[in-house]
């Protein structure tokens, strides 16, 4: 067994081969676990190809890719119920396909097309789903905390003092180890422990806020719960490449929140394998710190452990996997097929509600309006 | 039927019909609750509604705008109180960046209708961090609505209309105005958003305004009227959306203009009302467009500097003067 230890002073973490037999996510058919399996190589296989596409000058801007931290999206969201609302920060691609957004809206989004999630307003850094409770993909590294507190507080108001009932959802508010750094995140924690909101704070601690590690920014990065230890909401640490462990962490702390109606606050411990942007050379941290964490890749450490148990064969995983080439092949396809947004159409839209003087209201994407029955979802 | 009531309670009023209406909305932010509202306005509010709907919050006004920033992207319609639009600025980017953006960045999904409301400019004595007309910042950008009623009927009609807005309203009152009294129709009432109201009939110069200033406006119209000189002046009450027909319908018939606002003149609403202005009535301008507002330095504390740094009837009256110097 060999301990790892690296700038972010991950010696929790196991790279290690799993034993064979190991157990997976506990309580769960291995259909589950191969379904995540499935998740993660999407995201992945999606990234690769965005990052292509940048290069191919198809998507601009500023674009961050998840590659390396599958794991925490989809191990974490696989522990909520559809309904509870999920909010993140700018690397925000596999929330969305995690949540549930069909990879063609979030491709065509940053390709700026119309068909795109927000019909190409949004880019990279901005994407929503209505139908699937995802309340964005937001720039401003923090700003999405006080955003997280009020979904909380909103889920509760609905449920308690409209309609009268208990506190059902709960509301999940992922942030970078940077915006541990910002005002916004300590006036949110305070909030949320100040009024029992419903709320879990997951800081996917990569180690870095774009080229600055966490011990150069942020005091006590190796307990960074104490932070929320501070404002006497409950916290823990959960070893974000290991898919089955941060759903099996992740489930009792999300039952507990929604049972309790109180807020909780996790160090997710990852690593993104790429750049914090597509211009980032990386030149801060050590090859050497790269290779350690790909040989603990959470897709290669899923695949291994369902190979090992037999849950699936070499063919059958080939199979999925050239499956999800051509589904996100099909996504770049078709959002290079969703025209270009008409300035004379759509600039002056959706920047109100009610249509006013050069502004011509407002309507749902492409997304939603395929989606029967979908619209409405409030409360 | 009409009664006289202050203008604070006109903004109880109207907030607590429609909290009665309307479950969705409810009332945050700084001692709005058990201190019965720092300056009354939303005196015994906590005693009808709970202190789930009326929420007291500390002194962290990026959070508390954030968290009702989330709670309107869900469907309510949270009305944020802050103290005074001077503590806004630690929240700015809450209130600039995700509440008039929400709706476009995420592409007609989610809208944000919420309310927020405080005090707005000079409260008497308080010097320049506290003393901020934040229409001049704020004005600037596209996604949100903007009210700043002169008095208490509008208060009333206007705060009624914002809540049930489905966009972002900043609502923009006047410490000095809180205790004024005025007649307020007893029987429910709105008053939409973009109608400019003609304060005071005239034939010689319009003077156009909004908020607390709209009052020097009628002093100084007073005055100027001794001289024979005939002003019309006119409230925007609200400043987006601007009722620019009311103002060109004034100036058509007066030849000139002198707009007062009490933000600083460099790239404010007055200076935009006076290009608008120049835009729509070049050929019927005897003058241009005369400008007063608030001196171009930081709020200074004597009563003195105070004074003089207000667009007051004494420098409205200059103003209009010398505008109307050819007439």
């Amino acid at each position: 067994m060999s301990v790892v230890q690296t700038s972010i002073g991950t010696d929790h973490l196991d790279f290690s081969q799993p034993e064979k037999g190991a157990s997976l996510a506990s309580g769960l058919p291995v259909s589950v676990t191969l379904q995540w399996l499935r998740d993660m190589m999407l995201i992945r296989e999606f990234e690769v190809r965005t990052m292509q596409a940048y290069q191919d000058r198809k998507i601009g801007g500023f674009c961050h890719v998840y590659i390396g931290q599958e794991a925490v999206a989809v191990g974490t969201i696989a522990a909520l119920r559809k309904e509870d609302p999920v909010v993140t920060a700018y690397r925000d691609h596999g929330h969305a396909l995690a949540r549930g957004m069909d990879p063609k809206y979030c491709m065509a989004e940053m390709y700026g097309r119309v068909g795109g999630c927000a019909k190409g307003k949004g880019g990279s850094m901005h994407m929503f789903d209505r139908i699937n409770h995802l309340y964005g993909g937001h720039g401003i590294v923090g700003a999405q905390t006080p955003l997280g507190a009020g979904l909380a507080f909103g889920t509760k108001y609905y449920d308690t003092v409209i309609n009268g009932g208990r506190s059902e959802r709960v509301t999940l508010c992922f942030l970078g180890d940077g915006a541990l750094n910002q005002g916004a995140f300590h006036e949110a924690l305070n909030l949320s422990g100040l009024l029992d909101l419903p709320v879990i704070y997951i800081v996917e601690n990569n180690g870095y806020s774009m080229g600055t590690s966490i011990n150069r920014g942020t005091t006590m990065a190796h307990a960074i719960c104490e932070k929320a230890r501070g404002y006497g909401i409950r916290s823990c640490e959960i070893d974000g490449m290991d898919v089955c462990n941060v759903y099996d962490a992740m489930k009792p702390l999300v039952d507990e929140v929604r049972e309790t109606s109180t807020p909780a606050f996790v160090d997710m411990r990852t690593y993104r394998f790429k750049g914090h942007s597509m211009s980032d050379p990386r030149k801060y941290r050590p090859r050497e710190e790269e290779e350690v964490y790909e040989t603990g890749d959470p897709i290669g450490k899923l695949r291994d452990q369902l190979l090992g148990r037999g849950a699936i064969d070499d063919d059958a995983l080939k199979a999925m996997a050239k499956e999800i080439r051509g589904e996100v092949r099909d996504s770049m396809k078709w959002a290079e097929a969703s025209p270009a947004p008409d300035p004379a159409v759509d600039l002056y839209h959706d920047v109100f509600v009610e249509p006013m003087g050069p502004y011509t209201g407002t309507s749902y994407p492409q997304m939603i309006q395929e989606c029967e029955g979908t619209q409405g979802q409030d409360g | 039927m009409t009664r006289t009531i202050e203008f604070r309670d006109a903004l109880n009023e109207a907030m607590s019909e429609e909290m009665r209406r309307d479950k969705r909305v409810f009332l945050l932010g700084e001692e709005v609750a058990e201190y019965d509202g720092a300056y009354k306005v939303s005196r015994g509010m906590l005693k009808e509604f709970g202190p789930d709907r009326i929420v007291d919050t500390p002194i962290s006004e990026s959070g508390f705008s954030g968290m009702a920033i989330g709670a309107a992207m869900l469907g309510l319609r949270p009305i944020v109180e802050f103290m005074s639009w001077s503590f806004s600025l630690v929240a700015a980017d809450p209130i600039l960046n995700n509440a008039p953006k929400m709706l476009y960045m995420s592409g007609g999904q989610f809208g944000c209708p919420i309310v927020i409301r405080g005090n707005d400019g000079a409260g008497g004595q308080l010097g320049s961090t506290h003393s901020w007309c934040v229409e001049g910042l704020y004005s600037n950008v596209p996604g949100l609505k903007m009210a700043i009623p002169a008095f208490p009927a509008d208060a009333k009609g206007l705060l009624k209309t914002a809540i049930r807005d489905d966009d972002p309203v900043f609502f923009l009152e006047s410490e000095r105005l809180l205790a004024y009294k005025d007649e307020v129709p007893e029987e429910e009432y709105l008053i939409p958003f973009g109608r400019a109201l003609v304060r005071r009939e005239g034939t010689d110069c319009t003077l156009v305004s909004f908020g607390r200033p709209v009052h020097f406006c009628l002093e100084a119209a007073e005055e100027l009227a001794k001289e024979g000189i005939s002003c019309e002046v006119i409230d925007g009450r609200t400043i987006r959306p601007l009722d620019l027909d009311t103002i060109v319908e004034s100036v058509r018939k007066t030849n000139y203009c002198v707009v007062v606002d009490q933000s600083w003149s460099f790239g404010s609403p007055g200076s935009e009302i006076a290009a608008q202005v120049h835009a729509a009535c070049f050929d019927d301008l005897d003058n241009a467009v005369g400008r007063v507002h608030s001196a171009d330095v930081p709020t200074p504390y004597a009563t003195e500097l105070e004074h003089e740094y207000l667009p007051n009837a004494r420098r409205i009256c200059e103003a209009v003067r010398a505008t109307t110097y050819n007439a």
